[in-house]
């Protein structure tokens, strides 16, 4: 929202300059946005007169112009539809920069026609939206002189304004805060009724279906007649240049600036086009509008128009008609004043993609009270400026009742905002924006706010009014009160997810964080059994499901910075996947991904590829942050459960705590990696961090008594003859269930297949560390426990002791 | 007596000459082993007179412990020597490079989250989260937005098709529903914050689809929007690490909070260069406000019984301006070169007595 500081001063009488005005209007929730000096940009500018506009010899839609500024003529092609002999308006010459674009304006050919210099639009001057024509100054400009002398420019104030806010969308509602903040007094307004002199013929008629009549419950109108539609005297048209809107003719005018002075939205219709009855109806489905813009809409059943007995004369609180606007020439005409519910105008300005001043207001409710009081002092400007017979106002319908009245407590204030605010000042603040107070006890209040607050529903709202004008600052700030707590902040979960994630990091893998969604094909390729979850309005086609996995982004991210040059990468992401489209169906998950060498290749040792055995160790490395101990979990568990189809079906695997799949790691599947245009290898591993056992009971900090052994550890190789297929990880748990209080370790330290080695079979290595406890074993004890080594694994994997 | 004299000297040569460890021990056995020179000398003593043997023996005394000690220094000598020698032949070239080591990184979302909740932790709030996937009582209804609010529209806000019974859910807009959660399933007082995923349909320079928040709430019998200011200011200069930082509270609009404010941090733009700090502009870094009593009503709490407030930041936006990161979208394009040169260690752990940032 946009005024110029004398703007302001026609409602507010203060003796404020315009940083204590600015500044205050940030304190009380106006937020100012900027404010512009206009004329800095403007100064190489000149006024010019257009002396000659002839038809281009070339071109239909083009003007040639003859432009003077005082001393010289220049020629000016311009494409203006205003462009006309006798206008006044800002000439940029070659040479000048054009605010808007930067460019340094050239001469140039157009259509064969030499053009020396440019008719400015208020766009691009940067003085406003407006680029339907070029700007029309006021008839006493002298020509010659500087544009900004001309524009009689002064700082633009732009304020931000929260959606509750629409009573500041007219300049009186900001004099009005500005006055309740203690910054001046608001100026009384003239809202005398203008007194009819005869009957308006057109009459006004609410043609809406009975479920709809909340649409328009309040719909005024009357006829000028006679009046001469003039241009408008120079300060309106300055104040309008001033904040973007291009001036047209008088009655236009007056529409527009009471819109901005009052936030009250008018249309005038020439009444000339006019059939009949003027009413609001909806529209047919297809029925086409001109409008205001030129542009012609399509409209459908839930647009409401303002039509009479024949045709769609304006899309309701959006914009005009063309047909009916009033002209030059416009002595009769019919002002249209009427209340549109915000919901209606919201859709159908959204729906049309039409964005209008009048819009921006009724979309965010415009004054009840104001319908009749707006046309009456349109009337009064229209009369004055424009002469004019007036007509009785028609009406149709009536203000709604929106003054509500709430009970408030004034000790609310302090309670609620932490500060005190004595209960005389809380009356004034209230009065001054225009509530009525009413004391039933000095503890008990009823409130009344006035028409144009309809945002205002209940003591919190009357609070913040208070609070608000008061001024934040003024309230003191203070710590919370110190509350004991001897928790950590974060739950278990959490903790555990923040030390697999410093976890993860330092073993090499960078972090990254990829959008929850991606593509559809990606996702049919790593969901498994889960559904596709797809959003109904993606933000493109390739983010259009949900994610089923982390991996396919984490295989994208290495597809990127291999295009970077930078193949060997190692990625991890803590997140959630989706399993299915409800808050209940998402689960947080680990996964990492490293692709090429995970080191540089180095002076002393070839450079290792990754392996499936770095994604094992990963995922083990993640479960043991988590604070699983790692010997509970088996490999592919008791089922010997495959990792998903993605991965590479020899080399990957399953971590399993009995048959709950707690991870899955491996290389990625040769088809998975071409599909994704990666090149190997590439392995990854998921840990399914909710799946993760919490532990039964809390556990102090304290660790269990440190009881080390007194007695000699022993060492003992073995070596074992087993088939290929069967995994070592069966034979080294039976090693370890031997005797899990003795045996300490178990490690497998050789893989050996080839001369030797009957084909099939494997050779494995493995040195066992027994730890006694109660005794130092002696020859005949290893022998022992040794015996039942070699029973178990061969019970186990059917493996064979080497001689 | 020249006998000896002579014995010494050419002995004492010998020594000193001999070149191995080998060479010394046959010189030491050819002069003091059981057939050595002085140990011949010392058995012919008895040939002599008493007063000249007890010369000549002292004599011979003194040239034994005179070559022993010589042999034993030229022993050290050669050791050392030959230690020397080894110690050459495994001279390495030490200005070869280190075997590389991958080295993890945090990402800076991660980091800021910790460090925001390190803050706020002294403070007594605990940590809550909730899902991704909403639906419109959470992200909406509960927290008084109005039914025809244009956040509900397709063009600001995810949704997932609508289901058969009816029901649609959609992405959460904003870290908001987990207030609700919270507050249905728990009894004040409550301080609890919740970072997490929020998601709204931009993209452009300053949005992304998918961006992260951090809400907090508090709630009670007697928290006012003093302890708003209070607990925001100390938020704000803690995590900016700037003591003497221009914070300002400016009257805002929320649905789900009256009174509502967004804060402001002093900053200055200088030649294209934001610095956080006094200056002469201000920059928004969050929205605050006391919860609105639709809120509280919405989740079973009595409005005139309990109040306190709640805000909500952008976990990207804090940390760009704390650490100078230019572009949101840089956050989500997995860069490895850009999570090198803006990523944390995983041992920056970030605390108030060890320091937010390095």
């Amino acid at each position: 929202m946009k005024f110029t500081l004398s703007w302001l001063k026609d409602h507010l009488e203060t003796d404020a300059d315009l940083n204590t005005i600015t500044d205050k209007l940030t304190a009380i929730g106006l937020e100012i946005e900027g404010v512009e000096d206009p004329s800095s940009d403007l100064s190489q500018f000149v006024v010019a007169e257009i002396v000659k506009a002839e038809q281009h010899p070339d071109a239909d839609r083009l003007k040639l112009c003859t432009v003077s500024v005082g001393a010289d003529d220049y020629q000016v092609v311009c494409g203006a539809p205003n462009a006309r002999a006798g206008l006044k308006g800002i000439l940029a010459r070659p040479g000048d920069t054009i605010p808007s674009t930067g460019d340094v304006l050239k001469t140039g050919k157009i259509r064969g026609v030499e053009s020396h210099g440019m008719m400015c639009s208020a766009r691009e001057l940067n003085l406003g939206e407006d680029h339907d024509g070029i700007i029309e100054l006021c008839n006493d400009a002298v020509v010659g002189t500087s544009a900004s002398e001309a524009l009689a420019l002064e700082p633009i104030i732009d304020i931000a304004l929260t959606p509750n806010r629409v009573d500041a969308l007219g300049v009186r509602g900001v004099a009005r805060d500005l006055a309740a903040a203690g910054l001046g007094t608001l100026k009384p307004l003239n809202g005398e009724p203008v007194q009819g002199t005869f009957e308006s013929a057109t009459k006004v008629d609410i043609r809406l279906p009975e479920s709809d009549t909340h649409l328009c419950p309040h719909f005024v109108g009357r006829t000028i007649r006679g009046l001469k539609n003039v241009e408008s005297p120079d300060w309106i048209k300055s104040r309008l240049v001033a904040i973007g809107l291009r001036p047209v003719s008088a009655v236009v005018d007056i529409t527009q600036y009471i819109n901005i002075d009052l936030g009250r939205p008018l249309h005038a219709f020439d009444l000339r086009k006019l059939d009949g009855d003027v009413g609001p109806r909806l529209a047919r489905d297809g029925e086409k509008i001109l409008a205001l813009n030129g542009t012609e809409y399509t409209l459908n059943e839930r647009v409401m128009v303002i039509a009479d007995a024949q045709s769609a004369h304006a899309i309701a609180g959006v914009m005009g008609g063309e047909d009916s606007s009033c002209q030059a020439d416009t002595t009769d005409i019919f002002l249209e004043s009427a209340l549109f519910d915000p919901i209606s105008i919201a859709t159908t300005g959204r729906a049309l993609g039409l964005v209008s001043d009048a819009r921006y207001r009724f979309e965010r409710g415009v004054d009840p009270a104001s319908t009749i009081a707006g046309a009456e002092l349109a009337t009064r400007m229209i009369t004055d400026i424009c002469g004019g017979e007036v007509s009785d106002l028609v009406i149709s319908g009536a203000a709604p009742d929106v003054g509500k009245t709430v009970p408030f407590r004034p000790k609310r204030v302090g309670q609620l905002g932490g500060v005190g605010v004595p209960a005389p000042d809380i009356q004034d603040i209230l009065e001054r924006l225009g509530f009525q107070v009413e004391q039933i006890s000095p503890e008990d209040w009823r409130v009344t706010a006035p028409t144009w607050r309809r945002d205002v529903d209940g003591e919190h709202d009357l609070i913040e009014e208070v609070l608000r004008i008061h001024g934040y600052d003024e309230i003191p700030s203070v710590p919370l009160p110190h509350v004991l707590s001897t928790r950590s902040s974060f739950t278990f979960d959490q903790r555990r997810a923040r030390t697999v994630r410093r976890a993860l990091a330092g073993r090499g893998l960078g972090e990254t964080t990829t959008w929850s969604f991606l593509s559809k094909e990606m996702a049919e390729v790593f969901r498994g059994e889960l559904p596709v979850v797809p959003l109904q309005n993606p933000i493109s086609s390739d983010l259009d499901v949900m994610r089923p996995s982390l991996l396919p982004n984490l295989a994208q991210a290495a597809v990127r910075n291999a295009a970077r040059a930078l193949p060997d990468v190692a990625f991890f992401e803590i997140g959630p996947r989706f399993e299915g489209g409800h808050p209940e169906e998402q689960v947080l998950v680990a996964a990492g991904l490293r692709a090429g060498r995970d080191t540089a290749r180095h002076w002393q040792g070839a450079a290792h590829e990754v392996d499936v055995f770095d994604a094992k160790a990963d995922a083990l490395a993640a479960l043991e942050a988590a604070g699983l101990s790692t010997d509970k979990v088996q490999v592919g568990g008791p089922t010997n459960i495959q990792a998903s189809s993605w991965y590479h079906p020899g080399r990957s695997g399953t971590l399993c705590l009995g048959p709950l799949v707690l991870a899955e790691f491996g290389a990625l599947h040769p088809v998975t990696l071409k599909w994704l245009d990666l090149d190997g290898p590439v392995v990854a591993f998921e840990v399914f961090l909710d799946r993760l056992p919490k532990p039964k009971r809390q556990v102090g900090p304290a660790r269990a008594k440190f009881a080390p052994s007194a007695f000699q550890p022993v060492e003992r190789d073995f070596a074992f003859l087993m088939d290929d297929v069967r995994p070592v990880g069966d034979m080294v748990r039976a090693v370890r269930g031997v005797d899990k209080a003795l045996i300490g370790a178990v490690d497998v330290f050789d893989v050996y297949t080839g001369e030797h080695v009957e084909s099939g079979k494997k050779s494995i290595a493995l040195s066992v560390r027994f730890e006694p406890h109660k005794a130092t074993m002696t020859e005949a004890d290893i022998e022992d426990i040794s015996a039942k080594i070699v029973a178990a694994v061969e019970r186990a994997v059917d493996g064979r002791l080497r001689s | 007596m020249d006998q000896h004299e002579q014995l010494r000297e050419t002995l004492l040569k010998d020594i000193t000459q001999a070149s191995d460890l080998k060479a010394l021990d046959d010189l030491r056995v050819g002069a003091l082993g059981k057939k050595g020179l002085i140990t011949s000398l010392m058995k012919s003593l008895g040939d002599l007179s008493p007063d000249e043997r007890r010369a000549a023996g002292q004599t011979l005394n003194l040239l034994k412990a005179e070559v022993a000690e010589a042999i034993e220094a030229q022993k050290s000598a050669l050791e050392a020597a030959e230690i020397n020698k080894k110690l050459e032949s495994e001279a390495v070239d030490v200005s070869l490079p280190v075997r590389p080591q991958q080295t993890g990184l945090l990402h800076p979302i991660s980091q800021t989250i910790d460090e925001v909740v390190e803050i706020f932790a002294p403070m007594g709030f605990e940590v809550a989260e909730g899902p991704d996937i909403e639906d419109d009582f959470h992200n909406f209804t509960a927290l008084n937005f109005p039914p025809d609010h244009p956040a509900r529209e397709m063009h600001d806000t995810f949704f997932l098709p609508t289901e058969e019974d009816g029901t649609r859910h959609l992405l959460r807009t904003h870290t908001s529903p987990v207030q609700v959660r919270v507050m249905q399933n728990s009894t004040p007082p409550i301080r609890v914050l919740a970072p997490g995923r929020t998601y709204r349909c931009d993209y452009d320079i300053t949005h992304t689809p998918m961006f992260h928040q951090v809400e907090g709430l508090v709630i009670d019998k007697a928290t006012h929007m003093g302890h708003l200011k209070g607990c925001i200011i100390e938020f704000v200069k803690t995590y900016f690490e700037i003591d003497d930082l221009p914070i300002r509270f400016r009257p805002s609009y929320f649905p789900f909070t009256e009174p509502s404010a967004e804060v402001d941090i002093g900053c200055s733009r200088e030649n294209g260069e934001l610095k956080i700090g006094a200056g002469a502009d201000w920059l928004e870094i969050l929205g605050c406000g006391m919860v609105h009593p639709n809120v509280l009503k919405a989740c079973n709490l009595d409005p005139d019984e309990y109040q306190g407030f709640a805000f909500g930041l952008g976990v990207e936006r804090i940390a760009m301006l704390k650490y100078g990161i230019p572009d949101l979208r840089t956050f989500y394009e997995s860069d490895l070169r850009w999570l090198r040169h803006y990523g944390f260690a995983a041992l920056d752990v970030p605390t108030l007595a060890g320091g937010l940032s390095r």
